[in-house]
């Protein structure tokens, strides 16, 4: 990448203070590390409102609790969906490497088709709740865990408006250097979420149940 | 059914004509001066036809030192909003004795102490420690930019909105009533259900994303894009406290900002995070917000320890004194930094060992300290101190801050903070270790680096007035403070009814009235040094025969900071390199790659200080769309692959023999 | 101490005789031992920052640019036994302070009852500490006087020399009760209870306040604190049985209402447990009282049956609304009186017993400024910690 006109080290000569040969930095070349750290930093919203929930969870306000509401069946399926579009996301990353584009988009449809379904379930999780009454109003306990499934909810409606931006994109323009890297990211933050969810799906929901 | 709609209310939300303050005088007044300036202002930019130079050059930029430039500017600015609050305050609590109600009823009053530490921490200490961040780093580590350039014009911006929707709320609406970090249940829908607080949170939570993204590309840039040659233990001490800032910032901002998050839930929505009813719990936000609040004021010392740093081993002339010890202080003190929160708030009743441990991992903090404060001692020892302005602010620095320490470590005692807490000591602590600490340093920052950003030294004489003006300042308006601290006086009051306090608040008023001179003393010694710049030329680029890299370029530097990447062998890389015979290239450029620059930045930050004014005023149908809008204009901007361009062999030529002439008329060898 | 304190006030007393630093010079046991402790850690701290502000100083001066004389060594960066100093020097003084404020810490907890009541008197055994219940209002205070069945707005009084229990909470937002001369400040917050214990050792009136900011009549929130003798607070009492009326729920409900600079107010008789429906939130009949509903909470709920069970969000304007939903329900329908909830359960929460153990680190002294007697330990306290 870049040649040193001479060694520094070596003997009494004159060292070497500036490259002489040099090449233009790749660009991107600090994407993934940034990325990775906004992740990390996204990690900690949701590490706040793990603790929030961590706090109020038991807050019911004589209203209902998780075993009242949650159906441990439904989110089975939607857990399901999720954890399937991250394998998907995957088939598409090895079509990446191969540098297949229209496997590549084949399999993001698929993931997309996924995350949609997850999406939906979710939302008439929360349609079904809010029309019982259990609204984010009703007590801490709710609103905690409102909060802590709608942001992981909203995530992923970003992640998949993102996807399909990044599908035209790679339509437009094939697999180039900049889209792998835009797709590198999408994965990360993909697989970021279904770790999230894994998170919300044993602490949320099946300890919710169990308590 | 449509009969029912208001739609004056659909339209306009809760803004009514009565948001717009007249009945205010001192706030009619404000407005008159700031419209005046800034239609004087918008005036002579058009006379002179450079909007299209400000767009051009200034607002769509990607170069970091302009955006750098465009930080220090704004701190600037705010600076004066802020400073205004604080002398309002002190002539008030100097004048309401003796049955007298001052001048300000408590709604402005409660306004302005709120909007004072909002404004002097987010919009002053902030926008100018990334500034300074921002300008130096890259050119410390010679490199030509930062990680993500476009990012860091958005950061700016988004910064830039917060700071519009805050100065908003002054001449539309009202602020915060609840002290500057917005303690529920006092801050909850319940109790202020006005703007004010909402302006708050919006204001916080756009500047909030910009800094956090301005974290992320330091950190990158820092961790990718030294020169070789650098190792982490060879970066400048400045760098290295600009990368323990920015791994702060990007590890506590989330969490200001999820807290924020359920704030305005409960605002908007109506659920129960921090209410008292229904399960929630209000106490719950004030441990959130310290574990943001506490980190915030490293973030804020640190750049400040490294800029003492560079100047202490410059001005001595001498090798840093202990560097590795330095280094493995500001670390410890990055992650020690978390651990302390609780005691801003011992009072609350936690049991003795919780408030025991916290107490102790408190003074622990002041061990890393003290070591520093100790090796920039020996820094001077032995050295040939030039007492030049920086090296001034820099002592003054070592003075003030050890005895706002001292006092810090008294604060982290539960039980004496049971006896001071939320009283004027405490103000005249963080004061102390804020204006003794960060402003000093900011100071010192900005007179030492003045001359490379923009080709001639700061006046000295109006910067010896300024600095006089600061310090004894500084110690004639806080020092009082202590005392009645001591005596008792809560902070925050408005009147008081024991008229032999008086005196003291006479004496802090005429403190602020000497920083009032320090401050109007720092703008005419840029007016002045603007006025004689011929005079303060410095062609060498090393005005102050300095150590570090950002001397080994021309002041200013050329958009690419560096025609070639130097190569570093040792931590003071630029002294190391006057001493062992560097010769600067004068032949074999090359074409330089840089970005190019881009308006999405400011669109972006616009159209988010429009969603959050729908937000604000229930403008639903405002808000709504311009988040649209921001969605559809972000998606935009990545249909965009085409980031940079050339800066021509020849071009970089000229500008590098422009360089070369300079140095032999100022008869700089090479 | 007393050296101590002629040390702090020497010079401060001579610049102002009128100003009264009732920190440095409390009248109340607890404040008293707060002020040894500034004291102390000031001390303890001058020891490393008077040599380090001298130092400053006097190297500025000697290795200034004009002194050539003086040695320059321009590359010297580096000793390892510097570097040891000063890094143990300051770790030194945190150990001292560290071990001091752990142990401080503790003996005075604001939780903590009192075992002493000055440093050469303990408290005696029969005596019990006078118990106050603190309310915070907007913007106002209200002391009940539970052993004596009175109230006081904006004035308290105690006995000299005889500890107190102040039990705290506030009805709407966070304040912090302070009285300089007495003891340290504790918050008080809603639907929640602290605890703060105190002595006062010398009669006279003291200020006390709210500390922390708490809306716009904060500045008016004072009250005046009469430390009395024996003879004085009984003749208090009396007078304060005189001339007050009642309070009962209804007239706590009309004071609650938010009001600035309010005049002192007394009351004869108060309704029972009036402290603990303000604590739990459920003063206005119908409500759920907070420890009804944690109890419920704890035990899982009320499940879907619980849902609806809200009192209708009043209109009467100072009611939460929120941006989105407008007007909204704050408070969930008691499921049975509170009467029939205070008789189903003990309300008398005993004081914890005196905790006179001293409190040692390793190898530290018993603090010679304190006269702890042994302890004494309460036949029950060990079997409920042994657990049978």
């Amino acid at each position: 990448m870049t040649t040193l006109a001479r060694d520094a080290n070596t003997g009494d000569e004159a060292p070497v203070f500036y490259v002489k040969d040099e090449h233009a930095h790749p660009e991107g070349s600090s994407t993934m590390l940034g990325f990775w750290i906004y992740l990390m930093s996204d990690c900690l919203i949701f590490a706040v409102l793990f603790a929030i929930y961590g706090v109020l969870g038991g807050s019911y306000a004589a209203g209902p609790a998780p075993k009242d509401l949650f159906d441990l069946g439904l989110v089975a399926v939607n857990t399901a969906m999720l954890l399937l579009s991250s394998l998907t996301f995957g088939f598409a990353m090895l079509e990446m490497m191969k540098s297949n584009v229209r496997g590549t988009l084949f399999w993001l449809v698929v993931t997309a088709v996924f995350g949609l379904a997850f999406l939906g379930i979710e939302l008439y999780e929360f349609a079904h709740l809010i029309h019982i009454g259990a609204t984010p109003q009703r007590s801490a306990f709710l609103s905690a865990f409102f909060t802590l499934v709608g942001t992981h909810g909203l995530h992923v409606t970003f992640g998949i408006v993102w996807l399909a931006t990044l599908w035209v994109q790679m339509r437009r323009h094939g697999l180039i250097e900049a889209n792998r890297r835009r797709l590198m990211c999408l994965s990360m933050f993909w697989h970021f979420l279904d770790v999230i969810w894994i998170g919300v799906f044993t602490f949320v929901y099946l300890m919710g149940v169990l308590r | 059914m449509f009969e029912n709609i208001d739609l004056t209310k659909l339209i306009f939300g809760r803004l009514t004509w009565d948001a717009i303050p007249i009945h205010e005088p001192i706030l009619v007044g404000t407005f008159a001066v700031v419209a005046l300036g800034g239609l004087m202002l918008v005036g002579a930019v058009t006379r002179y036809g450079l909007w299209g130079y400000l767009w051009r050059e200034w607002f769509t930029t990607v170069d970091h030192k302009r955006i750098g430039i465009m930080y220090m500017i704004l701190g600037v600015v705010m600076l004066l909003r802020g400073f205004a609050d604080a002398i309002m305050m002190r002539i008030q609590q100097a004048m309401a004795f003796n049955g007298s109600e001052g001048y300000l009823n408590a709604h402005h009053y409660d306004q302005i102490f709120t909007a004072h530490g909002v404004i002097m921490i987010f919009f002053v200490a902030m926008p100018l420690v990334t500034g300074l961040m921002n300008y130096i780093v890259p050119l410390q580590i010679g490199a030509r930019d930062v990680s993500f350039p476009f990012l860091n014009n958005f950061s700016f911006w988004m910064t830039t909105g917060g700071a519009v929707l805050l100065m908003m709320s002054l001449f539309l609406g009202e602020f915060a009533r609840t002290g500057w970090l917005a303690y529920p249940p006092l801050s909850g829908a319940e109790h202020s259900p006005g703007v004010g607080v909402d302006y708050y949170i919006w204001s916080l939570q756009v500047a909030g994303v910009g800094t956090t993204l301005s974290g992320i590309n330091l950190i990158c840039t820092i961790v990718k894009m030294r020169a070789p040659g650098m190792t982490m233990m060879k970066m400048p001490v400045f760098v290295w406290t600009s990368l323990c800032t920015n791994v702060l910032i990007v590890a506590t901002f989330p969490v200001l900002t999820a807290t924020l998050v359920l704030l305005s839930l409960d605002r908007y929505v109506g659920t129960n995070f921090f209410t008292s009813d229904l399960g929630g719990n209000p106490m719950m936000y004030v441990n959130l917000i310290w574990i943001w609040g506490h980190p915030e004021v490293y973030i804020l010392i640190l750049p400040v320890f490294g800029i003492f740093s560079e100047i202490a081993a410059t001005f001595s002339g001498k090798r840093l004194f202990g560097y590795t010890s330095m280094v493995y202080a500001t670390v410890v003190i990055t992650i020690l930094s978390y651990l302390v929160w609780l005691h801003h708030f011992f009072t609350m009743g936690s049991g003795a060992s919780v408030n025991s441990f916290f107490g102790i991992t408190t003074m622990i903090i002041s061990i890393p300290t003290g070591a520093k404060v100790f090796n920039w001692l020996f820094t001077m020892y032995r050295g040939r101190i030039r007492f030049e302005l920086p090296m001034m602010w820099t002592v003054a620095f070592m003075l003030t801050f050890v005895i706002g320490g001292m006092t810090g470590v008294l604060l982290a005692v539960p039980p004496a903070d049971f006896v001071l807490h939320n009283s004027l000591f405490l103000v005249a602590h963080f004061h102390n270790v804020i204006i003794g600490g960060v402003v000093y340093g900011l100071f010192a920052g900005m007179i030492y680096w003045f001359p490379k950003a923009f080709g001639f030294r700061l006046d000295p004489f109006w910067g010896k007035v300024s600095f006089w003006g600061w310090v004894l300042g500084f110690y004639f308006a806080f020092m009082p403070l202590y005392v009645l601290g001591l005596m008792g006086v809560t902070r925050r009051l408005r009147v008081f009814d024991d008229p032999s306090l008086q005196i003291w608040f006479l004496i802090a008023g005429f403190g602020a009235f000497l920083i009032l001179v320090g401050i109007v003393a720092f703008l005419i010694q840029i007016v002045v040094s603007i006025a004689r710049r011929e005079q303060l030329r410095d062609t060498t680029g090393d005005p102050w025969n300095g150590r570090t890299l950002e001397w080994a370029t021309s002041s200013p530097p050329p958009d690419y900071n560096f025609a070639f990447t130097p190569v570093v062998h040792d931590n003071d890389a630029w002294w190391d390199m006057k001493r062992r015979g560097y010769r600067r290239p004068l032949e074999g450029f090359k074409p330089i790659h840089m970005p190019s620059n881009t308006g999405t930045g400011v669109i972006l930050a616009g159209l988010s200080v429009v969603l959050s004014f729908g937000l604000i005023w229930y403008m639903w149908w405002l808000a709504a769309l311009s988040f649209v809008a921001i969605i559809g204009v972000a998606i935009a901007h990545t249909f965009n692959y085409d980031h940079g361009f050339y800066i021509a062999e020849n071009e970089v030529v000229g500008t590098e023999t422009e360089r070369t002439k300079l140095l032999a008329a100022s008869g700089v060898n090479a | 101490m007393s050296r101590f304190r002629l040390l702090a006030l020497a010079p401060l007393t001579l610049m102002l005789g009128g100003c009264d630093f009732v920190v440095l010079n409390p009248a109340g046991d607890i404040a008293v031992q707060q002020r040894d402790l500034v004291v102390i850690s000031t001390v303890l701290m001058l020891l490393i920052i008077v040599p380090v502000m001298a130092l400053t100083v006097f190297f500025a001066w000697k290795y200034r640019e004009a002194n050539e004389p003086a040695d320059y060594d321009p590359d010297w960066n580096h000793s390892t036994y510097l570097e040891l100093v000063i890094w143990a020097a300051p770790l030194l003084i945190i150990i001292c302070l560290g071990a001091v404020t752990w142990m401080w810490t503790h003996l005075l907890d604001p939780y903590r009852s009192l075992d002493r009541v000055t440093h050469e008197q303990p408290v005696a055994a029969e005596v019990k500490p006078l118990e106050v219940e603190v309310v915070a209002l907007d913007w106002k205070w209200l002391f009940i006087y539970p052993e004596h069945g009175i109230a006081t707005v904006n004035e308290m009084a105690a006995p000299v020399d005889r500890p107190i229990r102040f039990r705290l909470t506030a009805t709407s937002v966070m304040n912090a009760f302070y009285v300089p001369a007495l003891a340290g400040m504790i918050y008080a917050m809603p639907g929640m209870e602290t605890t703060l214990h105190g002595v006062i050792n010398k009669s006279g009136t003291y200020t006390g306040f709210s500390a922390n900011y708490s809306g716009d009549g904060f500045s008016g929130m004072r009250f005046a604190f009469h430390g009395l003798d024996e003879g004085g607070f009984e003749k208090w009492l009396a007078a304060v049985r005189v001339e007050g009326g009642a309070l009962d729920r209804a007239t706590y409900l009309e004071l609650a209402k938010p009001s600035e600079n309010e005049p002192v107010r007394r009351y004869a008789t108060v309704e029972p447990q009036l402290f603990r429906l303000i604590r739990d939130r459920c003063a206005e009949p119908g409500k759920m009282c907070m420890d009804e509903m944690m109890a419920i909470d704890a035990s899982g709920g009320l499940g879907l049956a619980g849902i609806n069970l809200l009192q209708p969000p009043d209109d009467k304007g100072a009611a939460a609304r929120s941006a989105l939903f407008g007007p909204k329900a704050t408070a969930v329908t008691g499921i049975c009186t509170t009467e029939e909830a205070m008789a189903a359960r003990q309300t008398t929460s005993a004081p914890r017993p005196a905790d006179r153990q001293p409190l040692l680190g390793a190898g530290l002294p018993r603090p010679p400024f304190t006269s702890f007697t042994s302890p004494k330990i309460d036949a029950s306290l060990l079997r409920s910690l042994s657990g049978t």
